[in-house]
């Protein structure tokens, strides 16, 4: 069998939405260390290092590309996948009691993605959009943290980037171990240690974001 | 536990046949013993209906001790009604007191079309097994059932995979009707033996081809086939279904190669 073959199949397109899933996992990593060193206090000069170095490195800026392409893979799988999914079954049952044999976020990923997939939209067209764009007509790169600082004291700005991380968070409560357990990685000896590290990671990731625009917004950097 | 009886409100599916719309019937039954099981208290019911000139309901059933896997019904919300690793001919009218409403559907996914009341086609199971849920015998004396050893680990664990009945509750109880612990189990009970080797890499491939062929959901990991299956049959046979899957296209392996 053909890996193309390979990947049509539902195993094979839940396989697709592992990877990419993993490498938004690690990106997320990426992204919440730079981001955090703006509680350095320091006027946002460690942070600055940072955004310019991955602003501006070739082998960054090609990974960049990578990103938006497994971005885009996932949403597209995740749609194609929801839409067989909910078709499977024509007549819905009169009575489910659902909540008694699954979490409601394992069965919401579709719309805890549409969610995030939302705030990602307003979110790089706040920052990386108009900062790539500066660079691309030779105006250099844009002073990121004097954004942040100017955005997040707006409470609706703030009080939408929180809902995007309390999004993010129930996404990868289940995401995350999901992704290893369609790698078949979750045998019995570390399910648990998986579902553990991955319940930390909602909460610690998701918690890092949201303290960004909390923090601004009640200035506890300036 | 004390004996009582109890008098019960039922709404049952009705349908005549496939392309019929269906629609739910309220039924009373009287004087229910706490001791019957739930397809005797049906019994009460059909043979209150054949004295009365209606029309029987039609449910699967046929050993009604807990291992063929012919009942069904999804009673008030859940595949075989309640308990923990039971199927419906083991749940007992225990469960339920006097003035009760119980509603019974049948088992719901585009792949189990209803062939009349709470009776569900599920031959599509069938076609997946013989898409590969099989080993190669040569005819012959019969072999020594204990000539090749087998680790106990995977012995144990093929043993519990195979404890599946194929009764479709992973399918009734899935948010996305996916029959993948159903899949995974027979897959995985023949990977873990030797007699299942020569099949193996064709096997997992051919298996899963068909079940989204038949119209199941993909399996998105939300674990209510596991918590739901009255044989407990446990999620990480969908974990190795996927390793076979992974690893049966590394070696190239289909009957229907493309």
């Amino acid at each position: 069998m053909s890996w193309k073959s390979y990947f049509s199949t539902s195993v094979g397109k839940k396989l697709q939405m592992s990877l990419t899933g993993i490498f938004l996992i690690t990106f997320l990593v990426v992204h919440a260390y730079i981001n955090a060193q703006i509680f350095w206090n320091d006027g946002g000069e460690e942070f600055g290092h940072l955004a310019h170095f991955m602003g501006t490195n070739p082998v960054i800026r090609t990974i960049e590309i990578g990103l938006f392409a497994f971005l885009l893979l996932h949403v597209i799988q995740g749609l194609v996948l929801w839409a067989r999914n909910v078709g499977s079954r024509k007549s819905r049952y009169a009575v489910s009691k659902r909540n008694e044999t699954s979490r409601w976020y394992s069965r919401s990923m579709g719309l805890l993605g549409t969610l995030i997939l939302l705030f990602l939209i307003l979110h790089i067209s706040m920052f990386w959009a108009p900062n790539r764009a500066s660079q691309t007509i030779g105006n250099g790169e844009l002073d990121l943290y004097g954004m942040m600082r100017d955005e997040f004291q707006n409470p609706v700005i703030v009080v939408i980037y929180v809902l995007g991380c309390i999004s993010l968070a129930w996404h990868l409560v289940h995401g995350f171990y999901s992704a290893f357990q369609t790698l078949g990685l979750t045998t019995n000896r570390y399910k648990g240690a998986i579902k553990a590290v991955g319940v930390g990671f909602s909460i610690i990731v998701p918690l890092i974001f949201a303290l960004m625009p909390i923090a601004f917004y009640l200035q506890w950097i300036q | 536990m004390e004996h009582y009886h109890m008098n019960l409100t039922l709404k049952v599916w009705k349908q005549k046949n496939k392309n019929d719309k269906g629609r739910f019937e309220t039924y009373e039954v009287k004087n229910i013993s706490s001791e019957m099981s739930f397809l005797e208290m049906f019994d009460v019911l059909n043979e209150q209906l054949i004295a009365e000139g209606k029309e029987p309901i039609a449910f699967d059933h046929d050993c009604r001790e807990g291992i063929c896997g012919a009942c069904s019904m999804y009673i008030n919300g859940r595949a075989h009604g309640p308990w923990h690793h039971t199927t419906t001919c083991q749940l007992h009218m225990r469960e339920y007191k006097d003035g009760d409403t119980i509603v019974v559907e049948p088992f719901r996914a585009n792949a189990f079309p209803v062939i009349k009341d709470l009776v569900v086609d599920r031959t599509a199971f069938d076609r997946i097994i013989q898409a590969g849920g099989y080993i190669s015998v040569n005819t012959g004396n019969a072999v020594d059932a204990n000539a090749i050893p087998i680790d106990k680990h995977n012995a144990d664990e093929a043993f519990a995979a195979a404890a599946c009945i194929g009764c479709g509750a992973c399918v009734a109880a899935c948010p996305n009707a996916s029959a993948m612990l159903f899949t995974s189990a027979k897959v995985s009970h023949l990977a873990l033996l030797p007699q299942g080797e020569p099949e193996r890499t064709t096997r997992v491939a051919d298996m899963i081809r068909q079940h989204d062929k038949e119209g199941f959901g993909g399996c998105t990991n939300i674990g209510a086939c596991e918590a739901e299956c009255p044989k407990g049959i446990s999620l990480e046979n969908i974990a190795r279904l996927n390793r076979e899957y992974m690893a049966a296209t590394f070696r190239g392996g289909s009957k229907n190669s493309i």
